[in-house]
C-alpha cells in the first residue's frame, strides 16, 4: 500500500458491499416479489439488478429484500418500495433495466417513476 | 455482486457445533439452485451466543437462524434465498413475537451491548482484508502515519482513558509514553500478549478469529508511536483457528503492504512474526511471555527492570492484551472522547466477558464499563437454568475473587471489583448457583495454579501447594478452625513473597471465597456437611423406609451393587459400597432418597 488514495479505493468498493449487513429499521425497502409467478415472469435478474446498483453506488440505508406472492401475478415481476413517512409504491412488469431507472430516479433522485407504478396500468 | 450474504458463525463454539458442515451443506444447496452468483457464504467470526450455535444470519433481512442443522438447509435456501420466505421455525425465537420478526440487536442479549472490541466480530470474514478495510480497517493506521506524531497518538491514547484489559488495568497511554521516552531510539518491540489462560475465559480468541486484523494494525500504530519496527504476536498453540488465522492476515497485510517496509509511502516499517506458547499458564505474564519468545523456558523474572526499559531482548518492549489493541483503532478514528464518554469516571470504555457456568446464554458479551452484574446475568446472559439461585460470580479466573448476591448490583468497573476484593481480570464470568459449594470451587482454581506454578520461586510453588492440602483436609471432613487461620496467613505470605502475579494473585480466590462464605467453611470443619452438596466425603445417601415403593429401579442403576432390598419391600444403602455417585436419587421416582 503506496497511498491512503489506494486504500480508500479498496474501502469504497466494499463498503457497499459489508453495508448490506447493516440493519436499521429506518432503511428504505425495495421489496422484489419472489414467488414462483415472479420468479416465473423473470424477477431474479429484476432482484440482482436492484442489489447490484445498491451496492455499486453505495447507497446507504437501502435494503433490497424479496417477499412472496403479492396477489396480483399476471403483473410479476412486482416490486414495492417502501420508506418512512412515504406511501408505498408499487412497479408493475419490472425488467432488469427498468430497475435501473428505478434506481437512478426514485430511489437516489427522489422522483417516482410514474410510468412504470401499477397505476399505469388498467387493473380491472 | 451479491444480493444475499449468508453469514455463518466460523468461530471455535460453532465450529465445535458442526458449522463448518453447515457452510458446505450452504454452499452445495446454493449451487444446486443456480443462486452461486447471488447468495455469498461468508464465514465470520463469533457472534457471541455460542449456547445456540451454530449460528447464521441471513442480510439484507438480518435473519437469526439459531442451533442450524444440516438437514435444515435445502429447506432455508429453497425458502428463504430463493423465494424470500423466512423459516420461521427455525429462527432463534428471541426475536420471533406475536407482531412478527424483531431485529436481532432488539433482543435482550444484544439490546445492552456495546460492541467496539468485537464491532467486527459476526460481520465481517476475518480471512478477506478487502472486508476489514471496507469497514475502515486500516484507516486508522493511514491516519496515524500521515496526519499525527508519535506524542499525538499517545496523547491520544491517554486521553482516551484505555486500561490495559488483561487484567491489570494500566493506562495503556502511559505504557506506551515509557516506551517512548525512556530510552531513547535504538531497536524497540511490540508485543501483543494473546496468551489466554484462564479457565473460561475465550474473549481474546473470539478477536483473534473474528477480525485478526485489527490487532495487527493496532501493533503497528503502537510501533509508530513508541518507534519500533518489529512486533511479536504470542498465541496459545491450543487456538488453532485464531493462529491459522493470524497468519493468514499477517500474509495479507504483507501482499497489500500494510506491513513491511515504507508503509503508506512513508519512512515507517513494520513486521510482526507469530510466536506459539506451548500452553503454560504461566507465559501469560509479560516477563515470562518475552523469555518465551527468546527461546528459552518460560519462566518469569523478577521487576523492575520494566519491560518499557529492559523486555524483549533487552530492548524497550511494551506488551499489550489483544483486547486492549481490539481498541486503539477506533479511538485513533472517532477520537479519545468519543472512548471517553463510554463507562465510567475511571474506567473508560467496554468490556468483553465471556459469560460461563450456570447460565443461559453462554457466550461472548461486550458492554460499557459500569454496566451491573445484574444486568449482565439476567438480562444478558438470560438468568439462571433450572430456576436456581444465584449464589456467586467469578471473575478474573484463578487470580480473581468471587461476587457474592448482596453485590449483585455493582457496577462493574476495575476499582469497584478491587474494592470487594475480587478483580477485573481479562474477561472470564464463571456464574455459580446455589449448587456450587464454595470449597470445591477455591480447590478448582488452587488446583490449577498448583499445576500451573512454574516452580521458579518457593512461595508459589510450596505454598499453594500447601494451601491445597489444607483445602483438601477440609473436604474430607478432616479440617479444623486452626487449619482456616493457618490457610489465611498462608494466603497473605505467598501474596507478598512470590515473584510474578501468578503467585502473588493465586490465593485470592481463596480469601474472597473465605471471606464471602465463611459460613460454608465452617460447615465443613464444625458440622461434617456440605451446605451445597458437592464434597463426596461429607454425603452420605439414604432410602426412607416409608417413601420407598420397593421398585427395585434403584438397585438396578446403582454402579456399585450398594442397594438392596426385596422387591416391593424398602430398600437400604450400604454406606461402605456407596459411591456417592447419586444416581440412585436421580432415578426415584416416588423422592424416597436424600442426600445429606
Amino acid at each position: 500500500m503506496k497511498s491512503l488514495e489506494e486504500l480508500k479505493a479498496i474501502r469504497d468498493r466494499m463498503q457497499g458491499q459489508v453495508n448490506i449487513r447493516e440493519e436499521d429499521a429506518d432503511s428504505l425497502r425495495i421489496v422484489v416479489g419472489m414467488a414462483t409467478c415472479g420468479i416465473a415472469a423473470g424477477a431474479r435478474p429484476v432482484l440482482t439488478a436492484f442489489s447490484d446498483a445498491v451496492q455499486e453506488k453505495g447507497l446507504k440505508n437501502v435494503a433490497v429484500v424479496q417477499t412472496g406472492c403479492v396477489g396480483l401475478c399476471q403483473y410479476e415481476p412486482i416490486v414495492e418500495v417502501y420508506s418512512k413517512g412515504n406511501e408505498k409504491v408499487t412497479y408493475v412488469k419490472m425488467t432488469a433495466e427498468k430497475a435501473k431507472e428505478v434506481i437512478e430516479q426514485h430511489i437516489v433522485g427522489g422522483k417516482i417513476v410514474t410510468k412504470y407504478t401499477i397505476n399505469s396500468e388498467k387493473i380491472g | 455482486m451479491y444480493r444475499s450474504h449468508v453469514l455463518v458463525c466460523g468461530g471455535t463454539g460453532c465450529t465445535s457445533s458442526g458449522s463448518h458442515q453447515i457452510v458446505e451443506a450452504l454452499q452445495k444447496e446454493i449451487d444446486k439452485n443456480g443462486l452461486t452468483n447471488e447468495v455469498q457464504v461468508v464465514k465470520t467470526g463469533c457472534f457471541g451466543l455460542c449456547a445456540l450455535g451454530p449460528i447464521m444470519i441471513v442480510y439484507p433481512e438480518g435473519s437469526f437462524y439459531s442451533m442450524v442443522k444440516p438437514e435444515d438447509i435445502p429447506e432455508i435456501v429453497s425458502e428463504h434465498l430463493l423465494k424470500g420466505r423466512i423459516v420461521s421455525r427455525l429462527l432463534y425465537n428471541e426475536t420471533v413475537t406475536e407482531n412478527g420478526i424483531k431485529s436481532l440487536n432488539e433482543t435482550n442479549f444484544y439490546k445492552k451491548q456495546h460492541r467496539v472490541a468485537l464491532r467486527n466480530c459476526g460481520v465481517i470474514n476475518p480471512e478477506n482484508i478487502e472486508e476489514y478495510i471496507g469497514t475502515d480497517g486500516y484507516a486508522a493506521l493511514g491516519k496515524v502515519l500521515t496526519e499525527m506524531s508519535p506524542d499525538d497518538v499517545i496523547k491520544c491514547i491517554l486521553d482516551s482513558g484505555l486500561r490495559g484489559r488483561g487484567g491489570g488495568g494500566f493506562p495503556t497511554g502511559r505504557k506506551w509514553q515509557l516506551a517512548k521516552d525512556l530510552v531513547k531510539g535504538g531497536q524497540k518491540y511490540v508485543c501483543c500478549n494473546a496468551d489466554e489462560g484462564d479457565p473460561g475465559a475465550f474473549m481474546d480468541r473470539s478477536v483473534l478469529e473474528g477480525d485478526p486484523h485489527v490487532v495487527l494494525e493496532a501493533m503497528a500504530i503502537a510501533g509508530y508511536a513508541i518507534g519500533a519496527s518489529q512486533g511479536y504476536i504470542y498465541v496459545r498453540a491450543e487456538y488453532p483457528i485464531a493462529v491459522q488465522r493470524l497468519e493468514i492476515a499477517i500474509k495479507q497485510a504483507r501482499e497489500y503492504g500494510l506491513l513491511g517496509n515504507n508503509i503508506f509511502g512513508t519512512d515507517f516499517s513494520f513486521d510482526i512474526g507469530l510466536r506459539l506458547g506451548a500452553g503454560a499458564f504461566v507465559c501469560g505474564e509479560e516477563t515470562a511471555l518475552m523469555t518465551s519468545i527468546e527461546g528459552n523456558r518460560g519462566e518469569p523474572r523478577p521487576r523492575p527492570p520494566f519491560p518499557a526499559e529492559q523486555g524483549l531482548f533487552k530492548k524497550p518492549t511494551i506488551l499489550n492484551n489483544v483486547e486492549t489493541y481490539a481498541n486503539i483503532p477506533q479511538i485513533i478514528l472517532k477520537g479519545a472522547d468519543w472512548f471517553a464518554s463510554m463507562g465510567t469516571e475511571k474506567s473508560k470504555g467496554t468490556k468483553v466477558f465471556a459469560l460461563g457456568g450456570k447460565i443461559n446464554n453462554t457466550g461472548l458479551v461486550e458492554v460499557p464499563m459500569g454496566t451491573t452484574l445484574r444486568e449482565v446475568i439476567e438480562e444478558i446472559g438470560g438468568g439462571i437454568p433450572n430456576g436456581k439461585k444465584f449464589k456467586a460470580a467469578q471473575t478474573g479466573g484463578p487470580s480473581g475473587g468471587c461476587i457474592p448476591a448482596e453485590h449483585f448490583d455493582i457496577h462493574i468497573d476495575y476499582d469497584n471489583l478491587i474494592s470487594i476484593g475480587s478483580m477485573m481480570g481479562s474477561g472470564g464470568l464463571i456464574v455459580m448457583d446455589e449448587d456450587t459449594c464454595m470449597v470445591d470451587m477455591a480447590k478448582f482454581f488452587l488446583e490449577f495454579t498448583v499445576d500451573e506454578s512454574c516452580g521458579k520461586c518457593t512461595p508459589c510453588r510450596v505454598g499453594t501447594k500447601r494451601m491445597l492440602e489444607i483445602l483438601e483436609k477440609i473436604t474430607n471432613g478432616n479440617g479444623t478452625l486452626e487449619d482456616l487461620d493457618k490457610l489465611e496467613k498462608l494466603c497473605y505470605y505467598i501474596k507478598e513473597n512470590a515473584l510474578c502475579a501468578l503467585g502473588q494473585t493465586a490465593p485470592n480466590p481463596v480469601l474472597s471465597m473465605m471471606h464471602f462464605f465463611k459460613d460454608e467453611y465452617i460447615a465443613h470443619i464444625v458440622d461434617k456437611k456440605c451446605p451445597a452438596g458437592v464434597c463426596k466425603s461429607l454425603l452420605s445417601f439414604e432410602i426412607i423406609a416409608d417413601k420407598c415403593k420397593g421398585c427395585t429401579l434403584c438397585a438396578r442403576v446403582c454402579p456399585a451393587g450398594a442397594i438392596s432390598g426385596e422387591v416391593k419391600n424398602p430398600h437400604t444403602i450400604d454406606k461402605s459400597k456407596c459411591v456417592k455417585c447419586g444416581a440412585c436419587m436421580e432415578k426415584c421416582r416416588f423422592g424416597a432418597i436424600v442426600k445429606k
